[in-house]
């Protein structure tokens, strides 16, 4: 009897579990789709895909910005630039309904735009940034395709020499006048300090040698409208003369060990060597970004650096590829794009011009080194007291008049295809590099070489 | 009501072309058995037939995704090209090489995990579990753990080799970088190669071997003369599954090199193709060249192996 008893109470308690979880399953469930019913009915939520630099501040102003109509949410993107491209490439192609935002590198706007990826800014909002408006020239080029306006610039970045002031003066460089990228080298050189470039194989490179070919009055590639049948310009006297100083680097002591696989990160770190007597010791000059400045400050919950070191740091309008000609520093920055299968793109849109007013770029200067594409926003006083005056001089003068990358809807082949040919640094030639990568790079964009 | 077709003593029951004659009620259950699969093969056709289909259509134009307009009919010209450039061929023999060797390893070391396995007595749970671990671990997550292993600023490996200098960069130059994408790939599938051998090696006639032993053959021979040969089938499949696995390497690279150095595989020249650089067309013209590549050494495997597919699936 009690053996017997046993399972039938078990099969009781186990029926009324049963019957507790079913009920406890079906009140989630029903609770889950009423909540999700009831949020779909209320406020939307707008995406953005941020990549990520300033996250903190973007985030704030995420909330900043969102209103009773729609809240905006932050989504980060991977860190390297061709990442960033591919995940947003890869939504936008499956035409994602929940893409509304997007951080865009300037030389994605293009690409993205001729694609039919992203919603053209409305006629009274282009007017606005486009005729006698705030935005700097070099970030309103960026976001311009066929004429028509794609995006809203929200920072701007520019390269700018960075150096130790002990260094050029031991070298008897007079930086008040504009330097060549031979003066800086042979300066580095001969006091044993070093010269820091982007040379790894990746975009970064393809930026120092843009640079340098435009800062010669070349360009790479000219009348990029045309697609696939744009004019290459590469092998030309400006080519043989941004070959020329690669290889003039690749043979000087002034170049930096790791040369080949050099970042941006990773020439920050030359600045100010432990010993002043080892190879390179005495600092560098470095063409980088304008973070540099935040980097070096001294701050100690973030690094070790002293004021001695700091106040020994300046800064230089970027080097020139030859001596009679202004250089053309790289730009790059922000621009905020909204997706063409986006739910609510007035929302979107609405949101794009939040997050990009003149205050939200001082905000994100101060903060965190990124730089306003507005101009009125380098005159706010939080700015202007967070950095000295020239040297925000030095960054909207670099923005104005900065040089952009090859606009192009096959700007990803094009930078490719440059770094294939061009990396690694020590086999650059000036007598065939830039007649092979011309020659290759035409090969690419007919589809008559694989990349 | 089908009525089944029994022979009696004596009646020729075969056809003229020597096959018995098929009963009502076989051909029925064939016809069941069709109806009942149909749904099952045209799932199939939509989720595999349909992208390959697609993959050659797409092969034929010179089509980025970020242009579309300027989608143009090409006919056969992506294949040539891709045929004709030099990259393809070095892609395609550093993916052979890859291939070669990590199977070649691992069949070795495979079969000595394989026989660990089987006759182990004591803690088997243990030892089994241990050898199968690696193949527990994600691709990915083993390949970035292979790569801080090589890494010279804060990896082991050249501080536990004795010869190696402690400032060597495995990833400078591309025969170390490749010796370091086939440890990491070798670590981490050798065990999907043991469990496969110790099945095989299960199916081996205990009988056999002991009548082995018994006429005098010594350890040596009762693995080359009574074991090997009836793993035959097991071996061609454990190759057959981890050749295919192999030519398709992509995640080791992605992680370790993400293709500098000249390691890059076929599979990862055609995501840079399709994927990087949205060239729908010549990423296309690639995938379907690793297609065909992959059929042909399937082909080879059993060929070389000279195993009846339907004898080793024991239909015979």
């Amino acid at each position: 009897m009690h053996l017997s008893a046993r399972p039938q109470r078990r099969g009781r308690r186990r029926a009324r579990l049963r019957k507790g979880l079913a009920t406890a399953a079906t009140l989630t469930l029903g609770s889950a789709l009423l909540a999700a019913c009831s949020e779909a009915s209320a406020t939307p939520t707008l995406n953005w895909y941020i990549n990520p630099d300033g996250v903190d501040t973007l985030t704030a102003l995420a909330a900043e910005c969102s209103t009773d109509d729609y809240n905006i949410e932050v989504q980060l993107l991977p860190s390297s630039a061709t990442d960033q491209r591919t995940q947003l490439a890869r939504r936008l192609a499956a035409e994602d309904s929940s893409t509304d935002l997007m951080s865009l590198d300037p030389v994605f706007v293009p690409e993205f735009a001729n694609a039919g990826w992203l919603v053209e800014v409305p006629e009274e909002v282009a007017s606005e940034l486009a005729d006698g408006g705030d935005v700097l020239a070099g970030p309103l080029d960026t976001v311009t395709w066929e004429d028509k306006i794609y995006a809203i610039p929200q920072w701007a970045n520019t390269q700018v020499l960075w150096y130790r002031k002990s260094l050029a003066e031991a070298a008897g460089l007079d930086m008040t006048q504009p330097v060549t990228w031979e003066q800086i080298i042979d300066a580095a050189a001969d006091n044993n300090g070093t010269v820091g470039v982007q040379a790894n194989r990746y975009e970064g490179y393809t930026v120092w040698l843009n640079a340098m070919i435009l800062g010669a009055g070349g360009d790479v590639v000219s009348d990029t409208e045309a697609g696939k049948d744009a004019s290459v310009d590469i092998d030309s006297e400006a080519g043989r003369k941004a070959a020329e100083i690669v290889e003039k680097l690749v043979d000087s002591p002034a170049a930096q060990s790791d040369l080949t696989v050099a970042n941006e990160g990773t020439v920050l770190g030359q600045m100010f060597p432990p010993d002043p007597e080892a190879p390179g010791g005495a600092g560098e000059f470095m063409v980088n970004w304008t973070f540099v400045y935040k980097n070096y400050e001294p701050n100690p919950d973030a690094n070790d650096f002293t004021e001695e070191q700091f106040s020994d740091l300046g800064w230089a309008r970027y080097p020139r590829t030859v001596e009679d000609t202004p250089s053309a520093p790289p730009l790059g920055g922000i621009d905020i794009g909204v997706g063409a299968y986006s739910e609510h793109p007035e929302f979107a849109m609405e949101a794009a011009q939040c997050v990009t007013t003149a205050e939200a770029q001082t905000q994100l200067a101060v903060t965190d080194g990124l730089m306003p594409s507005r101009a009125s926003a380098y005159d706010a006083p939080e700015l202007t007291e967070a950095y000295p005056a020239d040297l925000l001089d030095l960054f909207q003068t670099s923005v104005d008049e900065g040089g952009p990358r090859p606009k192009s809807a096959y700007y990803s082949l094009i930078s490719s295809a440059i770094q294939a040919r061009w990396h690694s640094p020590m086999s650059v030639d000036p007598e065939s590099t830039p007649e092979e990568s011309a020659k290759y790079l035409k090969d690419v964009l007919e589809g008559k070489a694989l990349l | 009501m089908t009525t089944s077709y029994v022979a009696t003593a004596g009646e020729d029951t075969s056809t003229p072309s020597g096959k018995p004659p098929t009963s009502d009620r076989s051909r029925a259950e064939a016809r069941l058995g069709q109806k009942l699969v149909a749904p099952a093969i045209i799932l199939m056709l939509l989720v595999t037939a349909f992208p390959m289909l697609r993959a050659i259509y797409l092969s034929t134009f010179n089509y980025s995704l970020t242009a579309p307009d300027d989608r143009e009919f090409i006919g056969l010209n992506n294949y040539i090209t891709a045929l004709t450039d030099p990259l393809f061929w070095q892609t395609t023999g550093i993916t052979v090489l890859y291939m070669v060797v990590t199977v070649a390893v691992e069949l070795v070391i495979g079969f000595g995990f394989a026989m660990v396995m089987h006759r182990i007595i004591f803690a088997r749970g243990v030892i089994r579990t241990s050898i199968l671990i690696p193949y527990g671990i994600i691709t990915v997550v083993s390949g970035f753990a292979w790569q801080f292993a090589f890494s010279y600023q804060n990896g082991f490996v050249n501080d536990w080799l004795p010869f190696i200098d402690s400032t060597f960069n495995w990833f400078g130059e591309t025969t170390p970088a490749v010796i370091a994408i086939m440890v990491s790939e070798i670590w981490k599938t050798t065990p999907f190669m043991s469990l496969l051998l110790l099945a095989g090696l299960a199916q081996v006639s205990e009988d056999m071997i002991e009548a082995a032993k018994v006429d005098g053959a010594t350890w040596w021979q009762r693995l080359w003369k009574v074991i090997l040969p009836n793993m035959r089938a097991a071996i061609m499949v454990a190759v057959l599954f981890r050749a295919l696995d192999a030519y398709r390497i992509f995640d080791n690279i992605f992680v370790m090199t993400a293709g500098a150095q000249k390691t890059e595989s076929i599979s990862f020249l055609t995501y840079r193709q399709t994927i990087e650089q949205f060239q729908l067309g010549i990423g296309s013209a690639l995938s379907v060249l690793l297609f065909i590549s992959v059929v042909l050494i399937a082909f080879l495997i059993v060929k070389l192996f000279r195993v009846d597919l339907a004898q080793a699936r024991q239909e015979g």
